[in-house]
């Protein structure tokens, strides 16, 4: 690079010693006009820029910027208001839950409780009935009892009588059997 | 064939001469027309119906807009926004002067040292006045870093005047030679091809390797464009913060 510059600064020679500078870029000639031009522009381009253009486009986007933040504020109005509306609905639902859990609950104790009251009053009439056969059960046992200890009287005394041929007194008997069934 | 002739500055429209200086309307300065009229048919031009949802041409404005005002913030904090439009019309103009020179035949304004030896000079001049305007004597205070032992501090001193004297030397000549050198290398390459193309049939196959090497230099070369414009703001920046916080 530098040597291809030596290179055609060299070439260039010609000119240079005609203007007094060789390689273009250092011909202090041109520097008043290029100096001129770049200061009167580039001063023109810092004004409208700085004046005009800067400004402009800062006041698009701040605009863009603020519409942003509004759309967004907005959005999250309806989301408050929808998440709002869901916790609403939430314990609307909640409530009726509970509720309908209480009322079953009621439901179920009530009916707990005459099932129970039906079951005391049937078991208290088996209860009577059972009662009132025992009695009967035991009036009728005793007194065939009774008729067991006749019976077995005479059946003794007819034993004692065909086997021994004598007529045992009553009474005897009587109390032979009493003795035997204490036994 | 010659790589340094499109550096040329030719008279176009000679204006006055004073005092042996001439003054004229020159190619340099047809470039420079050019590069304002674009810049103001895109920041002016495409800004005008101030849509909200912007078309192609608003969007570029207001990318290059944000794009500044960003670099500019994060360099230089929020007070260095006083200086946005100047930093602004500084990269824009060198951006789209940097962009038009590597149109095939125009003119590349940035590559003339006087150009951008006025920006930088521009920049320190600001940097220098507003500091003293703004915190007097304390803008001094920029060439003695606080927490240096006594010892060393003449020395480090006296390293960060010499650095801040050189800022408009670096800041100038780093644009100045980028364009020159690209340019160059793209007149050279270019020169190849039309030389070895003169050769008949097999010319023109030996020049396809200079004509590949033309077409990527080109593409380095708008890089180096877009590059050098934004070093030059983002240094620019970097300037203005010491005028506005010279403590640091």
């Amino acid at each position: 690079m530098a040597q291809s510059n030596a290179e055609s600064a060299g070439s260039v020679e010609v000119p240079a010693s005609e203007h007094g500078a060789g390689f273009p870029p250092f011909n202090s000639h041109t520097f008043a006009s290029q100096l001129l031009w770049l200061a009167l522009l580039f001063v023109a381009l810092y004004v409208l820029m700085s004046r005009v253009a800067l400004p402009r486009i800062g006041s698009i986007l701040e605009a863009r910027r603020r519409h942003i933040d509004a759309d967004l504020a907005e959005a999250q109005r309806f989301k408050d208001a929808s998440d709002a509306a869901i916790a609403a609905h939430e314990t609307a639902l909640a409530d009726a839950r509970g509720r309908a859990q209480a009322l079953a609950n009621e439901t179920r104790a009530k009916a707990a409780a005459a099932a129970d009251a039906r079951r005391k009053q049937v078991d208290a009439k088996l209860h009577d009935r059972i009662r009132e056969a025992e009695k009967a059960i035991a009036v009728t046992r005793s007194s065939a009892m009774a008729n067991l200890r006749g019976m077995a009287v005479e059946a003794a005394g007819a034993i004692v009588e065909r086997l021994t041929g004598v007529t045992p007194a009553s009474e005897e008997v009587g109390q032979a059997v009493t003795k035997v069934l204490k036994r | 064939m010659d790589p340094i002739h499109q550096f040329e500055i030719k008279n176009l429209l000679p204006i006055a001469h004073i005092g042996g200086i001439e003054i004229a309307f020159t190619n340099s300065a047809l470039f420079m027309l050019i590069g304002l009229a674009t810049i103001l048919l895109l920041m002016l031009g495409a800004t005008r119906s101030r849509a909200l949802v912007p078309g192609r041409l608003q969007t570029v404005a207001e990318v290059s807009y944000e794009f500044v005002a960003t670099t500019l913030r994060s360099t230089a904090g929020p007070e260095g926004m006083k200086f946005f439009p100047l930093v602004f019309s500084i990269f824009m103009f060198i951006l789209v002067l940097n962009l038009m020179g590597i149109i095939p035949y125009a003119f590349t304004v940035t590559s003339h040292i006087i150009i951008t030896v006025a920006f930088a000079l521009l920049v320190f001049l600001t940097v220098v006045i507003y500091g003293f305007w703004q915190h007097g004597l304390h803008f001094l205070k920029l060439f003695v870093p606080s927490g240096i032992p006594i010892y060393i501090l003449p020395l480090v001193t006296a390293i960060e005047v010499l650095s801040f004297f050189s800022r408009p030397v670096s800041h100038s000549v780093r644009l100045f030679a980028n364009m020159l050198a690209g340019h160059i290398t793209l007149k050279v390459f270019g020169g190849f091809v039309v030389m070895i193309g003169g050769f008949g049939f097999l010319g023109w196959l030996g020049a396809a390797l200079p004509l590949a090497l033309t077409t990527v230099l080109t593409a380095l070369e708008l890089l180096v464009a877009v590059l050098q414009a934004y070093v030059f703001a983002i240094l620019t920046c970097i300037y203005l913060n010491d005028a506005i916080h010279p403590g640091h």
